[in-house]
């Protein structure tokens, strides 16, 4: 299996698309970190407004932690996209270049090709958040040192330096888990077609759809608020919060991965017995 | 309406076994379940005497297959894709391995070029080559010298015959050109709608059956009339330009020449063709 993943990545690792993700989130932090450089004092002042006449701001509240917090925004939409342009051609890729019939004629099962598939694009997502997390941290911690970290909620939260890493570290880790709901979900889409736009759009149009629906302010949406996966894209800043509301956190562990099991569970399902006609 | 239903297929180690049907036969359906990219609505399938299903790995490790075109990933090297399949086999594949199975087929000199930059013919040879990397006995060629140009037709065909002569692999060759398989294979099969219409020695069936036969001459009018007293009265076809063209078994074909030139005609050319049409109506009308 080692062997079979090895190959799945090297197959990720060599097409350009691969690296549009990485240099994308690059070029997003920068633009935003040296956005903040430049009018970062204006961006605290208009956050703290009402607060101002209340409180007293000393320090670097303007640091690398607050950039991380602020970029991590990101994970809404623009991350889950760039993370289909790959986990949607896995499958869809194979049949849109015909090389499935190579694959599936080696001496090899189909459920053993899709669990190195599946976890070549579990290494790809995770490098691409924590890839996130170490540039947006690193480039702010350079451009703007260390320093409190202030989460604005219906709660002003304020984190000591020595609060903040661990926090950042479930976040991301939060955080993962909700991309590997796109990359299942991107995953499924693609063993059905054999284009991988089609993928693409698919989940990113199922992504947008969940979040309009769960917007909505209708009792029976509502009610189905708790058991949609965009519910939880968010669910990192759930550790942002003194005390860290465990139930809840959890919560959105367990539904987040009742998504996957489902997604990967059906793609597994299907395509066990899935004609190669490409 | 079944694609395929019944079909049994006898082919023994060392064969080069034609596997001909008309367009729609039910060849490379045959041949994507031999695979097991697709699977039958019922029934079972047997290789080696062993299930499909339940000895794939076993199986699919003694078999190499290009089923219909062969495609690669374009964006990497023909070695490297090699490498890649090879290792998904499980094969403990060393650079001399894939270097010689290039060499093989005809394309060391080319090993570091990315495959999107391959012609056809030079796919179609890459695809002989990833289906021998990991030493199977049996050779599956889907039709393997469509869209070739002669050239190209006449490159696969002796890297066919090689693999049988020098190599020692078995092979199982779909083709909808009789006269390829005439040329390559030892024993065949015929097709039509998932059934075998014939199989046997590719001699024995085709010595059997009269071919289309073009005979060149000086004076076509004068052969058509020799040929009308012989037992070959009312075989002939039509006449064009110098060219008659009659239907004859091929142990009938020097006793025509013979009386052709004893009575002073000039013999430019004979030229048996057999197209798989002409065979496949041949045969059900026997049938019939």
């Amino acid at each position: 299996m080692t062997g079979l993943v090895g190959i799945e990545l090297y197959k990720i690792f060599r097409k350009w698309r691969t690296y549009i993700g990485f240099i994308t989130i690059a070029v997003i932090v920068l633009v935003i970190e040296i956005s903040m450089l430049i009018e970062g004092e204006n961006y605290l002042r208009f956050l703290t407004r009402n607060l101002s006449s209340i409180f007293v701001f000393e320090g670097n509240f303007l640091n690398g932690y607050v950039m991380s917090y602020l970029v991590m925004g990101a994970l809404a939409i623009h991350i889950p996209f760039l993370i289909t342009l790959v986990s949607g051609d896995l499958l869809a890729g194979e049949a849109t270049a015909g090389t499935y019939r190579m694959l599936i004629t080696r001496p090899i099962t189909r459920m053993q090709l899709l669990t190195a598939k599946v976890i070549a694009a579990t290494i790809y997502t995770n490098l691409m958040v924590a890839f996130l997390g170490f540039i947006s941290l690193g480039l702010g911690v350079v451009l703007f040192g260390t320093g409190e970290l202030i989460v604005i909620k219906d709660v002003l939260f304020i984190f000591s330096q020595d609060d903040i890493l661990w926090r950042f570290f479930i976040a991301y880790g939060i955080a993962s888990l909700s991309m590997m709901v796109v990359t299942s979900m991107a995953f499924f889409f693609s063993s059905l077609v054999e284009n991988a736009i089609g993928p693409i759009v698919s989940t990113m149009a199922v992504i947008i759809v969940f979040y309009i629906l769960s917007n909505i302010n209708v009792e029976l949406l509502q009610s189905l608020k708790p058991y949609m996966f965009t519910t939880y894209m968010q669910s990192w800043n759930i550790v942002f919060t003194d005390p860290v509301e465990m139930s809840e956190l959890w919560n959105a562990v367990l539904v987040q991965s009742i998504h996957i099991v489902f997604f990967l569970g059906l793609t597994f399902y299907l395509f066990r017995k899935k004609d190669i006609t490409s | 309406m079944h694609a395929v239903a019944g079909l049994d297929l006898n082919v023994y180690e060392g064969d080069v076994f034609g596997f001909l049907g008309p367009n729609g036969a039910g060849k490379s359906t045959t041949i994507r379940m031999l695979m097991t990219l697709i699977f039958p609505t019922s029934g079972e399938i047997k290789l080696f005497g062993k299930d499909i299903y339940k000895e794939r790995k076993y199986i699919l490790s003694r078999v190499g297959a290009i089923v219909e075109k062969p495609d690669f990933y374009g964006y990497l090297s023909a070695y490297k894709n090699l490498e890649i399949l090879a290792r998904t086999s499980g094969y403990p594949v060393t650079k001399k391995r894939i270097m010689e199975i290039l060499e093989m087929v005809g394309l060391d000199k080319r090993y570091k070029s990315k495959v999107k930059t391959f012609s056809h013919g030079m796919k179609q040879r890459l695809g002989i080559a990833q289906a021998l990397i990991h030493d199977p006995q049996l050779i599956i060629l889907d039709e393997p010298t469509t869209g070739l140009d002669p050239q190209g037709m006449k490159e696969i065909r002796e890297l066919v015959i090689s693999l049988s002569k020098d190599h020692k692999k078995t092979i199982f060759l779909s083709s909808h050109i009789l006269y390829e398989v005439e040329m390559i294979a030892n024993r065949m099969v015929i097709i039509n709608k998932g059934q075998t219409v014939i199989e046997g020695s590719v001699n024995e069936l085709l010595d059997a059956t009269e071919a289309r036969v073009n005979i060149e001459v000086d004076d076509p009018q004068k052969a058509v009339q020799l040929i009308g007293e012989t037992s070959f009265n009312g075989k002939i076809d039509s006449v064009t330009g110098n060219t008659v063209i009659l239907f004859a078994h091929k142990s009938d074909i020097a006793p025509i020449n013979k009386k052709l030139v004893e009575n002073g005609l000039s013999v430019s050319s004979i030229v048996p063709t057999r197209s798989l049409e002409e065979y496949f109506l041949n045969l059900t009308e026997k049938v019939e």
